[in-house]
């Protein structure tokens, strides 16, 4: 990638250039409207050639590291192959010009790939309903952290109010639990990875509303006591609520319902390969056992004979509510319809079977070739951690200097950081849809990466030196910040 | 196997490497009794060809109708450089940008897109955008209980004549933190907030009123009044806008004295397309001092090493994935993909081309008022100034007039009559310059009969 500066768009600006072959016509404003509700001054919009819009944002694209440009081994965050057909067919003209408060009379298609969905995460997941509205992972965990609430309040249990989460969950989990009004409670976790039982027994009571459980964990492995700890909780009156973030390690190998979980949501911009595009939309449906079916998010889509129709209030009165202005991200959800149906039965199973595979094939290369494995005892889910406390005591080599180093050779990082409880960690998750040949030049990237944290460290200190910018100063962004472009700014 | 690269030979020498027998082996881990047994429930998977087929067929089932509906979702040109651009697989296919220095092109954009949301709603700062304009009055609300010292009612004054279903998603968002949002009537003449109901509340202890302008049923509010009165009592003013609107209307930063201290509405009229309702994308905008109770991302410019140029996420203390339980908000993305869409269409239209859509949509819909007020037994039910839509009252009930107009390919608006049945049998309409006179026309013609079939009925 160049060192190479591309201007901001308001610096292409020019007073009177504009694309007006994209405009409408030019009519007055309406005169019915009031002086005093009008605009005064115009707003800092660049004026800009069709021509020069589209070669800015082309050159600001050429900046980015993606899936269909690099190996993007990102743990926790499923970076699998988003395919084209999803877009394309999500895109068809009729789909995209639906309007979300258009009669179902002329929505019966749409609808149908909406139900087809909703009976397909069902039975991957093991739930015997689903809502699709929630617009993120996060959106589906308040969803699901609510519904728990509603449950307890509505079997008038209303001292639960406490959320139990391991140390090593997301950070989303504790958010959303303080979002939904609820106290969070954490537990620790063993030193093989699964969840420290006897201090669950210890933290379960009468104040107990749910835990919040990512299984395999965000530690790479799976939580082989799950059984376990479903029945401690359900026996203190609790509920369990499965965070999908990892669902892709297990798909079509074991459901959350059949582990004992009550609730879920799934991301399907992870396993089911909806896009990532820059941080969102993302989506995160929710699926529940028997008894939060009331309390499922509106509208979710009923069929009577073959007609599909919206459910919402006067169907699920005892809803949690609506979550969105509309349904959610309706476009994103065809393309998660189009990717499952496209995979089919036998290609779920598939999925859990190669992202697995290589995850372990990179586990095992990596620590042959001397990295240390945080969990050296246990198979790796769909990503492992590696962890560089080593070259961090021999040779003040971070986990930090290490990512970087690795985008000068043109892999994306893995997780850095996270799980905060295993000391300079890097959590690597390949995805099913990488070849053998891009692990290897993963492994090759790290190995040489060692030999030069060994001979010469500074070079990942400075690290990257090939990208469009160097290691950025945080601490100058967030002491003067510059938030927003002024004209009078830059000379 | 479809989206999967390995050969047999790959997977020979990868479990070879692993010292597994077979890939089932790597699953020994998992309680044998927990294990899937099939999916019956799924289908056979389907090929390209096939899934191609199922979709142009569903799509076509669908149909395109001619559509007059708005009511929070609204149909704008979108120029076709917008989506070729934003479906690069750089920009699709890329995530959050944690890497800052993989991820220039994205943080800049959200930079660039913080310049323009800003400037557009009159405002010194933007976040990097939330879900959509519901759920972005809902963290709108509970910024406001973080950022307003002295309240401590946790109260809301919200009018009647806001969103329906965002003041839903406030409630079902924000109740869980005890948030209370109470109602404020509308004139019946006017469709605006009643001034002289929302008086009885002075003296009160109000975190915040909210202002929608143009409010849902399309009509203008005297917002200079309203914000005021508001800052006068010491609550905040949370405005909710429409982002084409502001290219006419004054912006919210300058509303009243003061201005409006947090300003929230979808984003979709900017370069997305209506697909159902989503994915769209919820702007936030805000004055400097409450930079810090601000939910979601937000990126700043910065310098790397070198001394370059160069953007990073920032003020990231607030969020998840740093403070857990005592974030501002749960929310861990933006909607990157329609923010990004959003400030090309911006950059193409630039000042005069907003301008020329906003103007264009009010025009039209003032032309579709006058056509269809001139169908025997339709009116217009408020009097006042308007931008792009209109509450018309029809003298037959509403839903069976719709089908009727659907039945002929004609979707004639939002039924008012479910969240406002005090309005009797009426109509939200809305038109955008991608209405002709000719579609226009049609739909007065059309009502003549779909009326005349519902009075025989």
């Amino acid at each position: 990638m160049p060192h190479r500066r591309e201007k901001l768009i308001f610096e292409y600006s020019r007073t009177g250039r504009g694309a007006s072959g994209q405009w409408p016509a030019k009519v007055a404003p309406p005169a019915d409207i009031p002086a005093g509700l009008r605009r005064r001054s115009r707003p800092l919009l660049p004026e800009v050639s069709e021509l020069e819009a589209v070669r800015h944002y082309t050159r600001l694209s050429q900046l980015n590291f993606s899936i269909d440009t690099h190996f993007y081994p990102l743990g926790s965050c499923t970076m699998k192959y988003n395919p084209k057909a999803c877009n394309q067919y999500a895109m068809l003209p009729e789909f995209t010009a639906r309007h979300p408060l258009g009669p179902e009379s002329h929505g019966q298609g749409f609808l149908a790939c909406m139900h087809e969905l909703q009976e397909m995460l069902k039975e991957v997941t093991g739930m015997r309903g689903v809502s699709l509205t929630p617009m993120a992972g996060a959106h589906g965990e308040f969803a699901g952290v609510a519904m728990i609430r509603a449950y307890h309040r509505a079997r008038g249990d209303l001292a639960r109010n406490e959320i139990i989460v391991p140390e090593a969950a997301h950070g989303t989990n504790p958010a959303t639990a303080t979002m939904c009004g609820c106290v969070v409670r954490e537990i620790p976790v063993l030193a093989d990875g699964d969840v420290d039982v006897e201090a669950l027994k210890a933290a379960v009571g009468p104040n107990t509303a749910g835990i919040m459980l990512t299984n395999p964990s965000t530690l790479g492995v799976f939580e082989r006591r799950i059984r376990e700890v479903a029945e401690i909780v359900h026996a203190a009156g609790g509920l369990l609520y499965y965070d999908g973030a990892n669902l892709n390690a297990i798909l079509g190998k074991v459901r959350p319902g059949d582990m004992g979980f009550d609730v879920i949501h799934v991301n399907l911009h992870k396993t089911f390969s909806t896009p990532h595009g820059g941080g969102g939309p993302g989506s995160g449906a929710v699926g529940v056992s028997e008894r939060l079916l009331p309390f499922l998010p509106i509208p979710i889509v009923g069929r009577e004979g073959d007609r599909y129709r919206w459910l919402g209030e006067q169907d699920l009165p005892q809803s949690i509510g609506r979550l969105s202005a509309f349904m959610g991200n309706a476009g994103v959800l065809l393309r998660a319809y189009v990717y499952m149906r496209m995979l089919g039965r036998e290609g779920m199973g598939r999925v859990g079977d190669y992202a697995t595979l290589n995850a372990n094939y990179l586990l095992a290369r990596l620590t042959q070739a001397g990295f240390d494995a945080a969990y050296p005892k246990r198979r790796a889910s769909h990503e492992f951690i590696i962890t560089a406390k080593r070259q961090a005591k021999d040779h003040n080599v971070t986990a930090m200097d290490i990512a970087k180093r690795l985008l000068d050779y043109g892999f994306h990082a893995p997780t850095t950081y996270f799980p905060l409880l295993v000391p300079e960690c890097l959590l690597i998750e390949p995805t099913e849809t990488e070849s053998k040949e891009a692990l290897d030049g993963f492994i090759d990237a790290m190995v040489k990466i060692r030999q030069e944290a060994e001979a010469d460290p500074q070079l990942l200190k400075g690290a990257p030196h090939t990208l469009p910018v160097r290691r950025l100063d945080d601490v100058r962004a967030a002491r003067q910040l510059d938030l927003a472009w002024r004209p009078e700014a830059t000379a | 196997m479809p989206f999967i690269p390995h050969t047999d030979d790959d997977v020979r020498e990868m479990l070879a490497a692993i010292g597994a027998p077979s890939i089932e082996a790597l699953f020994d881990e998992i309680p044998r009794e927990l294990r899937t047994k099939a999916l019956a429930g799924v289908p056979e998977g389907l090929s390209e060809i096939e899934i191609g087929r199922l979709m142009s067929e569903r799509a076509r089932q669908d149909g395109r109708p001619l559509s007059f509906i708005g009511a929070g979702a609204y149909e704008h040109h979108i120029p076709s450089a917008v989506w070729a651009i934003v479906t690069r697989g750089e920009i699709y296919s890329a995530y959050t940008p944690y890497q800052a220095e993989a991820s220039q092109g994205t943080l800049q954009a959200i930079y660039e897109y913080q310049t323009m949301m800003a400037s557009l709603t009159g405002m010194q700062v933007s976040n990097a955008t939330l879900y959509d304009g519901g759920s972005a009055l809902a963290e709108a609300a509970l910024m406001a209980v973080r950022a307003h010292r002295k309240s401590k009612s946790l109260r809301f004054l919200v009018p009647a004549n806001v969103h329906p279903h965002y003041r839903k998603v406030a409630v079902a968002t924000a109740g869980n933190q005890d948030l209370r949002f109470d109602s404020v009537p509308y004139e019946r003449g006017t469709g605006r907030v009643d001034i002289a109901a929302l008086a009885k509340h002075a003296g009160e202890d109000i975190t915040a009123l909210v202002i929608q302008q143009p409010n849902f049923f399309g009509m203008l509010e005297d917002v200079d009044a309203l914000t005021d009165w508001a800052h006068a009592q010491g609550a905040f003013v949370i405005a909710v806008v429409n982002p084409t609107s502001l290219a006419l209307l004054k912006p919210p930063g300058e509303w009243g004295a003061r201005g409006a201290d947090i300003v929230v509405g979808e984003g979709q009229p900017l370069g997305v397309p209506l697909s159902s309702g989503g994915p769209y994308f919820g702007f936030m905008t805000t004055r400097m001092e409450h930079v810090r109770q601000m939910p979601g991302r937000i990126v700043g410019r910065t310098v790397d090493l070198d001394g370059r140029e160069g953007f990073a996420l920032t003020l990231q203390a607030r969020e998840q994935h740093i403070r857990r339980g005592k974030a501002t908000s749960n929310i861990c993305t933006n909607q990157g993909l329609l923010m990004t869409a959003a400030t090309i269409y911006l950059s193409i239209m630039g000042p005069e081309g907003l301008e020329r859509v906003a103007a264009q949509s009010a025009a039209r819909t003032r032309e579709l008022v006058a056509a269809l007020t001139a169908v025997k037994g339709v009116r217009r039910c408020f009097e006042g100034p308007h931008f792009h839509e209109a509450v018309i009252a029809l003298d037959r009930p509403v839903a069976g007039v719709l089908r009727e107009l659907a039945n002929r390919g004609i979707l004639g608006g939002f039924d008012l009559s479910t969240h406002y049945p005090e309005l009797g049998a009426a109509l939200l309409v809305c038109a955008t310059e991608m209405r002709t006179a000719a579609d226009i026309e049609r739909y007065a013609g059309t009502l003549t009969e779909a009326l005349r079939a519902a009075r025989a009925a």
